[in-house]
């Protein structure tokens, strides 16, 4: 079966079969992916990042169904249905290699929908809430005609941002009564957003959640005032500001209960408004740009470490190996000395 | 980072709710090293042959307590072949009565477990299975 042309022409098996040879690493798969490159590019990846339990495949559930409906789209010149591919990742067990993969679950509502695509990816030991071969999943799935595209990362902590770098608009979600406001006001995760969600917003504590993201937003984003009018997100800029300034984005924040479907259509607007955005302001291209290079620099850097690994022999690499154990030398001596080719 | 996982779909098909079995089984293949595709309970033949063929699996295992394995399995094998998924191995769990083995068996299930099953079995079974198949 040729790979690509079946991809290009809608065949499922063939795009499953796909996403298989580029999760396994294989030459079949860069060679499909190779292929399908020119036909990528137009997909909107929007992240669902955030700690386990907060509700991320419940909502990326409910944005799929939503898409899904026929329909127009509040703040966007799309319209629905859009043809929905999702990608949920979850962690590999470090001690058996194996993985649970458990986010089918909350989409059963999702079935039999010949527009959705769900595919499960196991970490495979890879950090940073995303699997190795995720970049490569998801360009296949754009090419093969999914028009939005939700990544859910693995239940992440505070320092697993590789989803900002893939996705064009990243969620973070969170849930009341999972930390203080000093866990709100902690570098990393919080910083990736460009779309704040309090899920279970039906729970105690969704009032005290919301005051310290608010707090945090305002200290990150200290020029406009964000305030709360009857339900309506406002954002005044100040003063100095040329008010209609369209080059900043300050992370919104949406309250949702995904598992009823309540602030779904708001949600969805709030996203569309951040795709409209990075549309006018040419941010769209900047971060394409952005993680076009990083993909390269990694994929350099592995080829470039695996060609030089080839030229040299085991026995060389065990005895420098050998002098770094018995310490006689450093680490950095040892590499010097793997690179320099002589072994004193 | 080149590696082949085998991936195995765990799922209970009809209107039974335990899945104490499912989960147990789902548990022991992840500490084998595989990757497991949980779908929960209440899955339809059609669910399952829709999510074997979107995470691309070698095997699907099926937990029945109802009884009701004799139109349940013949469907979801029916489906599996539809949609050219006929390599695809179905192991079976649960409560099968001897008698309705040997049909199950002819219809093309890979195994069958009952009760008390060491799960060693069924691990080893599936890799067996598995890697004798023909690479798609």
């Amino acid at each position: 079966m040729d790979l690509a042309a079946a991809v290009l022409e809608g065949n499922r098996l063939a795009l499953a079969r796909c996403l298989t040879q580029i999760e396994n690493g294989t030459l079949e798969g860069r060679d499909a992916l190779n292929r399908l490159f020119p036909n990528t590019g137009h997909a909107h990846l929007i992240g669902v990042t955030g700690a386990p339990g907060t509700g991320k495949s419940s909502l990326v559930n409910q944005l799929a169904r939503y898409y899904r409906q026929p329909g127009s789209l509040e703040n966007s010149t799309r319209s629905r249905p859009l043809r929905i591919g999702i990608v949920a990742i979850d962690p590999t067990s470090p001690f058996t290699g194996g993985a649970i993969l458990g986010d089918r679950v909350r989409m059963r509502d999702l079935a039999g929908d010949s527009g959705v695509f769900i595919r499960s990816m196991a970490t495979r030991g890879s950090l940073g809430g995303l699997a190795h071969a995720t970049a490569g999943v998801v360009q296949v799935m754009d090419a093969a005609g999914f028009e939005v595209i939700l990544i859910e990362t693995v239940g992440a902590g505070q320092a697993e941002v590789d989803i900002a770098r893939l996705a064009h608009t990243t969620l973070v979600v969170e849930a009341p009564g999972l930390g203080d406001e000093i866990q709100a006001i902690k570098a990393g995760i919080l910083e990736i957003a460009d779309i704040l969600v309090i899920n279970k917003s039906d729970q105690p504590g969704a009032e005290a959640t919301e005051r310290a993201l608010r707090s945090m937003l305002q200290l990150a984003h200290p020029v406009p005032h964000i305030f709360q009018h009857h339900g309506h997100l406002e954002i005044v800029p100040a003063s100095h500001l040329e008010s209609g300034n369209k080059t900043l984005w300050v992370p919104p924040l949406q309250r949702t209960v995904a598992t009823e479907g309540v602030g779904i259509v708001e949600l969805v607007s709030v996203i569309e408004r951040h795709y409209q955005f990075l549309q006018d302001t040419g941010e769209w291209q900047q971060r394409e740009q952005a993680r076009l290079q990083s993909e390269l620099n990694i994929i350099l850097q592995e080829t470039l470490v695996d060609r030089w690994r080839s030229t040299i022999s085991e026995k060389r690499y065990n005895d420098v190996l050998d002098s770094l154990v018995s310490r006689d030398l450093s680490p950095w001596q040892a590499v010097e000395t793997l690179l320099d080719g002589d072994l004193e | 980072m080149s590696e082949r996982k085998i991936r195995v779909l765990v799922a209970k098909p009809g209107l039974d709710g335990h899945d104490r079995g499912a989960k147990v089984v789902a548990r022991a293949l992840r500490d084998a090293g595989m990757e497991v595709i949980y779908t929960g309970l209440r899955q339809t033949p059609e669910m399952i042959a829709e999510s074997a063929l979107q995470e691309d699996v070698d095997a699907v295992g099926l937990s029945i307590l109802s009884g009701a394995h004799m139109a349940l399995v013949p469907r979801v094998l029916e489906l599996l072949k539809a949609n050219g998924q006929e390599q695809v191995k179905i192991f079976l769990g649960g409560i099968i009565p001897d008698e309705d083995v040997p049909r199950l068996i002819e219809m093309g299930v890979a195994g069958i477990y009952g009760p008390g099953t060491i799960t060693d079995e069924i691990i080893r079974d599936i890799r067996r299975a598995v890697t004798s198949s023909p690479v798609q």
